[in-house]
């Protein structure tokens, strides 16, 4: 039964693009029973969170203040943490893209370095660079007075230093990717450089930093090791929903589960926007 | 035919003067060029002969090894004192092989660009497009995203574009090459009536024989980064230069020393003309002009080539026969006349030519 299921993928529609419907397809028949294990693997605790939501209750849940306050907070910090990555991971990313200079290839395996990197390893590393005594830290401090961990924009850098990366790479490959004769076109009629870059590569390449912060903005808001390394757990000024949801989970279950609904919510919503907008339909 | 010939137009610095030379990867273009003012010149050759580079030279989107360029006497590039105007204050037009419209821009945005980036204000840019929008009969699309023209409005459009900021040279790379057969004559047609219209110099790019004939004041043959030929459309077609003119215009050309009438040919073989020729020649010869025999002709003095009947092809209402031998030459004969040789069957046959027939001219 599953050998035919995969054999021959019943229905017109597969084909409406009207190429020869191919006899069979060249993946093993019993590929069926892991994959529908991963499905199902998948897809499992997602429908338990959604069973065990207390639909009822889930207005007064997440109008408590107490997840009032990690909302605002997520959203502050999540904002805020875009915002740097675009300010300064933009123009690395042109760079990265458009010029050739010597470490290029360095800098940008640096530059994805925090997409593999346990995020609570960055919130060490963050701490002994910009801590009260780390490299850059005890300089701020001596010289402005700015502290950073435990505090707001602590948190920020902390999301920044792990989302960025992606923002940097999904704008490099739509810079890669973008004919850039349309640079050549604007120049030839008149156009400085940054005349072509406001009215035509930026839009031109919208779609991919469309992407990128939603991508950049979707792991921010979902950081939780390196903010409560490098930022800390405190209420109002660093705990963010993800902290708020692990230390609810210990006091009140109900919470975690509203706030977890919250953020699945949102991660959704990000899938739907890039899946219509930004990704090719496979 | 009027010849607007290069010499007249070189004494007064008016038009384009250029002088390029550069490496990219295979290619190794040393070009000499000049355009006079209002000349429409075609570059015509083969792919990969480095036309489209030339022109991306001439706008200053490549770096050049050696260059000098004079546009209506402003030095726009000179290598030896390091001068290079950089492109957007180049008054030089670009027209692209595939249009490049901004697909985020509308058809009125894609024209008015250049006019926004020279600083003119919005109204008066906008008024300036749509003018030229009506001139080029798309006053309905002003709104139009390109991709919703079709490929001669969308070529219109870029002309427009191109043309709106009066640009002193109009370059334009391949206009027709990105239409299907079936609009391309007549996007051929309203091209040749905007060009017109255009009184600073213009320079087409075309790998098309016919595209070319029917637009050049004058021609210029580029074959691997050198010009080898210039000349009107009606000069390059009687006396082709180069195989791959030859080629294009459908004669046999051969090459060899003339001494009186008859030309040694290069590798072997001698053809006889009429009239009395000396030193290195070009001798061509017509297909139509070319008999096709299957026993040996007699009677006056001419050429009788040996050979055997190679390749066959239909062209139009005529038959194509290669007469393969010593001294290959292809001949141009009625269907009737090849049926009743056998042509289709090969086998040995002779090719005979009038010497009136053979154009000799100094190679």
């Amino acid at each position: 039964m599953t050998g035919a299921a995969v054999r021959r993928r019943p229905g017109p529609s597969r084909h409406a693009g009207g190429g020869p419907r191919p006899v069979r397809s060249r993946v093993p028949a019993w590929f069926v029973v892991p994959a529908a294990l991963a499905v199902g693997f998948l897809a499992v605790p997602l429908l338990g969170l959604l069973g065990r939501t207390p639909w009822g209750r889930l207005g007064a849940e997440l109008a408590t203040p107490r997840v009032l306050e990690a909302l605002r907070l997520s959203l502050v910090c999540s904002l805020g943490a875009v915002a740097v990555s675009v300010l300064v991971g933009v123009p690395l990313a042109f760079l990265l893209a458009r010029v050739e200079f010597p470490g290029r290839s360095l800098v940008r395996a640096l530059t994805t370095l925090p997409m593999v990197l346990p995020p609570v390893v960055g919130g060490v590393a963050l701490l002994l660079a910009f801590g009260r005594r780390g490299l850059v830290g005890q300089w701020l401090d001596r010289a402005f007075g700015i502290t950073l961990p435990f505090t707001t924009a602590g948190a920020i850098l902390a999301e920044a230093f792990v989302a960025m990366p992606f923002l940097v790479v999904t704008t490099e490959a739509g810079l890669r990717a973008m004919d850039r004769r349309f640079e050549d076109a604007a120049a030839t009629l008149g156009a400085g450089r940054w005349t072509t870059l406001r009215r035509v590569t930026l839009p031109l390449i919208a779609p991919s930093l469309g992407a990128g912060i939603a991508l950049c903005w979707a792991r921010a808001l979902g950081e939780f090791g390196a903010t409560i390394t490098f930022a800390g757990n405190l209420p109002g000024v660093t705990q963010t929903m993800p902290l708020a949801v692990y230390l609810a989970l210990e006091t009140d279950v109900q919470a975690a589960i509203a706030l977890s609904l919250v953020l699945l919510a949102i991660s959704l919503a990000v899938l739907v926007v890039l899946r219509d907008r930004f990704l090719p339909s496979a | 035919m009027s010849r607007p010939g290069s010499g007249a137009q070189r004494e007064d610095l008016l038009g384009l003067e250029a002088g390029l030379g550069l490496t990219l990867g295979q290619l190794r273009l040393e070009v000499e060029l000049a355009v006079g003012p209002g000349e429409l010149v075609v570059l015509l050759g083969p792919n990969g002969a480095g036309k489209t580079t030339l022109l991306r030279s001439l706008a200053g989107l490549v770096a050049l090894d050696r260059a000098r360029v004079v546009l209506d006497g402003e030095v726009l590039e000179d290598t030896a004192t390091g001068r290079h105007v950089p492109t957007e204050r180049r008054p030089v037009g670009f027209v692209f092989q595939d249009h490049l419209l901004f697909p985020h821009l509308s058809a009125l945005e894609n024209v008015a660009f250049g006019l926004r980036a020279r600083g003119v204000g919005r109204v008066e840019a906008r008024r300036r497009a749509v003018a030229w929008l009506e001139r080029v009969g798309l006053a309905g699309h002003a709104g139009s995203r390109p991709r919703a023209l079709s490929g001669g409005q969308a070529q219109r459009v870029a002309l427009a574009r191109a043309m709106v900021t009066d640009p002193r040279l109009l370059l334009l790379d391949e206009p027709l090459a990105a239409l299907d057969a079936a609009s391309r004559s007549e996007v051929r047609r309203g091209l040749r009536r905007h060009l017109a219209t255009f009184d600073g110099s213009r320079l087409l790019v075309t790998h098309d024989p016919l595209e070319a004939m029917a637009l050049a004041d004058r021609l210029v043959v580029l074959e691997a980064g050198r010009v080898t030929q210039t000349g009107t459309a009606d000069e390059v077609r009687r006396r082709p230069r180069s195989r791959y003119v030859a080629e294009l215009v459908g004669v046999n050309l051969f090459r060899g020393r003339a001494v009186g009438g008859a030309i040694r040919l290069e590798g072997d073989g001698t053809l006889i003309a009429a009239g009395d020729h000396h030193g290195e020649v070009f001798a061509a010869v017509h297909p139509h002009a070319v008999a096709v025999h299957r026993r040996l002709p007699e009677g006056t003095p001419r050429n009788v080539l040996a050979g055997t009947a190679d390749a066959i092809e239909v062209v139009g209402d005529r038959v194509r026969v290669r007469v393969a031998g010593p001294v290959p030459i292809v001949a141009e004969v009625t269907p009737a006349a090849a049926a009743e040789l056998d042509l289709a069957d090969g086998g040995p046959v002779w090719a005979s030519v009038k010497a009136t027939e053979v154009a000799v001219y100094p190679a």
